[in-house]
């Protein structure tokens, strides 16, 4: 087995936060201190400094070694350190402490189109950007074809890029760093541009990338890119390594770390999936909270695969809208759209939204969820118009065991995500099969 | 296949083998400054003919006509446009630089690359202008009919020190304005200034001898004087103590500048 490619050893980055050290920092306070009263500036300055030292870890002790040509997704909520692995991995900022080895061109893509100049054109931006990815000239002129052709805008490369629209220029970007070929990629949550086709298209080209036996750290929160790309997971937490094994494992570890939106605001219990400050939805469409409730609708605690099942759907709207509709979805972890269901088309419920907020109810006689943790997402919309709202992943649902089928083995999503109401039989009776059985021998 | 280790304080190593592997991406942002900066104007390039043209005029103007300054055996106008030419580089290539940083710090937190390739970019940026101003001056001389005397073989040397004087304070201010945006406001005022306190519109021959050496603490008289010494010749003398004490500042320029600069350049991205 070769050694890996890249080691991370007890990696930790600190930054110093605080309001004292900007407030002291211009140059008129450096400056006012030195000329008022240079000695006192000078032993003031060490202990200035000690007062205002807030100390934030982004990273603390992250070791990890990853094997040439893994995929390796990075999850973790906002704020978890992320970006600064990224950053450090790619050499944007130094690590306070550890140390990272490794081998090959690393090439970062913390950004789609970094470097692009507006007023230059797509022609001149293709290379300019290959330059700054790391690309030499001759590089990106064997490539360009290829690049122009991929981004599809032949039409347009010699306008200059401030008159494409987004998505043109997105695609142009995405198209040249799709074009690098280093030893390892770093990647972040770049896919989350442009059209489904071209998503579709950015995929292909890093599983591409993938299978030619490169190296891809990738950090997204999208668990259907994670899912799919990713032959390994690592879940950092507040700066540290919590997890890490393989894109199954780590997204479901990832899930179970994640609080439910409705606890976070100490709500009273697990019945409320859901719940969010009025103020911040205040004059737009949003769903504002969702409950569960067992058969008799009263709050379920705890819901178990093929309970039923009743989700209260609270929604606020800025402005009366007639013949509008509320959807709801169950998604699995790695982002796999199981059901999704709304008032209208799926149902046949006339809906109007009166301004200020609103409630629906949807039940289930029995959910045939297997134990396991889902995504719910949930929108309003006007159907087949328009989204008024929609968010894929709202809230969690945790689905407990229990073993509907009677078998000792109570069905979970380890091995599938449903659990449904079945029959297992011979086509016809026994002994018939035994006669055939032996005429056939004879 | 080429290893790396990333460690604190350990990127110093690699930086000047970077800094090599990185050239291509150094002309390509020359060139992008340089093509940006004329986009969407009516008379394009012009500008760099049209900025040193006028100065002229009002130098020649304000000292050769009103001030009746020695010219020291010259025409004025061409007196005065040696002294532009690298007065001119030295003030964009100043400001371009010390801006550099802040203006390209989309690219400084997103990507690495080793950052003296932005200033350096910027500098060589404006050198296009100075080339451009030149071929202007050769036009001038001969229109003039003034022949340069031989020692226009030393020219490349003194552009040379112009580089270093502007590449070193350009850098300086690129990395104090990442902490200190004051510069921001400073560096439009040593332009403009600059101007009348080096020997642009005059001869640096009007001073008394016992304050040349003082005067050639700014690193632009040394190479202003070297400019005309090399294209005009005759009365131009070079003052030698001066010469080497304006030298020896714009080493002390660069040299220093670049070590500010990469110590700033390590704490860059969380700054910015």
């Amino acid at each position: 087995m070769s050694s890996p490619i890249i080691t991370v050893e007890n990696l930790s980055k600190r930054y110093v936060i605080g309001h004292k050290v900007a407030s002291t920092d211009g140059l008129r306070h450096v400056l006012d201190g030195a000329i008022r009263n240079p000695v006192r500036w000078l032993t003031d300055k060490r202990r200035r400094a000690k007062e205002a030292r807030e100390e934030f870890w982004a990273l603390k002790d992250v070791s990890f070694a990853i094997e040439q040509g893994e995929v390796v997704g990075i999850i973790g909520r906002n704020g978890a350190g992320k970006s600064t692995l990224l950053k450090v991995l790619s050499r944007i900022t130094e690590p306070t402490s550890g140390r990272i080895h490794g081998k090959g061109r690393i090439a970062s893509l913390l950004e789609v189109g970094t470097g692009f100049h507006q007023e230059l054109t797509g022609r001149e931006n293709i290379f300019l950007n290959g330059a700054i990815l790391g690309m030499t000239r001759a590089e990106i002129k064997s490539k360009f074809d290829e690049i122009v052709a991929f981004s599809e805008i032949e039409r347009f490369i010699d306008t200059p890029v401030k008159r494409y629209s987004s998505g043109m220029y997105v695609r142009l970007a995405f198209a040249v760093a799709a074009h690098l070929e280093p030893e390892i990629l770093v990647i972040d949550e770049v896919l989350a541009v442009g059209d489904a086709a071209f998503q579709r298209k950015c995929m292909g080209r890093m599983e591409e990338v993938a299978r030619h036996g490169r190296t891809v750290l990738f950090v997204s929160h999208n668990m259907a890119a994670i899912g799919r790309l990713c032959s390994k997971g690592l879940v950092l937490q507040q700066g540290r390594l919590s997890h890490f094994g393989s894109t199954t494992s780590a997204i479901a570890f990832y899930h179970s770390t994640l609080q439910l939106n409705g606890n976070r605001l100490g709500e009273d219990a697990g019945h409320v999936l859901y719940s969010c400050e009025p103020s911040s939805v205040e004059s737009q469409f949003a769903i504002t909270r969702i409950e569960l409730l067992d058969g008799q609708k009263r709050p379920a605690g705890a819901f178990h695969t093929m309970d039923p099942a009743t989700f209260r759907i609270h929604y606020t709207a800025p402005r009366p809208v007639s013949r509008a509709a509320v959807s709801f979805s169950v998604s699995s972890v790695d982002g796999s759209r199981l059901l999704l269901l709304s008032t209208q088309p799926d149902g046949a419920m006339e809906l109007n939204f009166s301004r200020g907020p609103g409630v629906v109810d949807l039940s289930f006689p029995e959910m045939p969820l297997a134990a396991g943790v889902f995504t719910i997402g949930a929108g309003l919309a006007i159907p087949n118009v328009e989204w008024l709202c929609w968010t894929p992943e709202l809230c969690q649902l945790n689905v407990l065991p229990r073993d509907v089928y009677a078998s000792g083995l109570a069905p979970s999503s380890s091995r599938c995500l449903l659990a449904l109401t079945h029959n297992w039989e011979l086509p016809i009776d026994s002994n018939t099969l035994k006669a055939s059985r032996e005429t056939t021998a004879r | 296949m080429n290893e790396f280790v990333i460690e604190a304080g350990r990127v110093g190593r690699q930086y000047w083998r970077d800094l090599w592997r990185y050239r291509e991406l150094f002309y390509f942002l020359a060139w992008r400054d340089f093509l940006v900066r004329y986009k969407q104007t009516v008379v394009g390039v012009a500008w760099s003919l049209i900025r040193p043209l006028l100065t002229m005029l009002i130098l020649t103007l304000v000292f050769g006509q009103i001030g009746k300054l020695p010219n020291a055996g010259v025409p004025y106008p061409l007196l005065v446009f040696c002294g532009i030419l690298p007065w001119q580089f030295f003030s964009t290539a100043l400001s371009e630089s010390g801006n550099s940083l802040v203006s390209n710090g989309n690219l400084v937190s997103k990507v690495y690359f080793p950052r003296l390739i932005v200033p350096a970019s910027s500098v060589l940026a404006s050198f296009v202008d100075f080339l451009i101003s030149a071929v202007f001056l050769a036009l001038l001389m001969i229109w003039y009919r003034f022949p340069p005397p031989p020692n226009v073989v030393f020219l490349p040397l003194f552009v040379a020190f112009a580089f270093a004087a502007s590449f070193g304070a350009g850098l300086w201010v690129a990395s104090l304005m990442v902490k200190y945006r004051d510069f921001r406001f400073i560096v439009p005022f040593i332009v403009q200034f600059g101007l009348y306190i080096s020997p642009v519109g005059f001869v640096s021959a009007v001073f008394p001898e016992r304050w040349r050496l003082v005067y050639s603490l700014n690193p632009m008289v040394g190479v202003v004087d070297g400019f005309r010494w090399c294209l005009l010749g005759g009365d131009h003398t070079l003052y030698w103590p001066g010469l080497f004490l304006s030298v020896a500042v714009a080493l002390l320029l660069i040299v220093g500048g670049i070590a500010h600069f990469r110590a700033t350049e390590r704490v860059l991205a969380d700054v910015i």
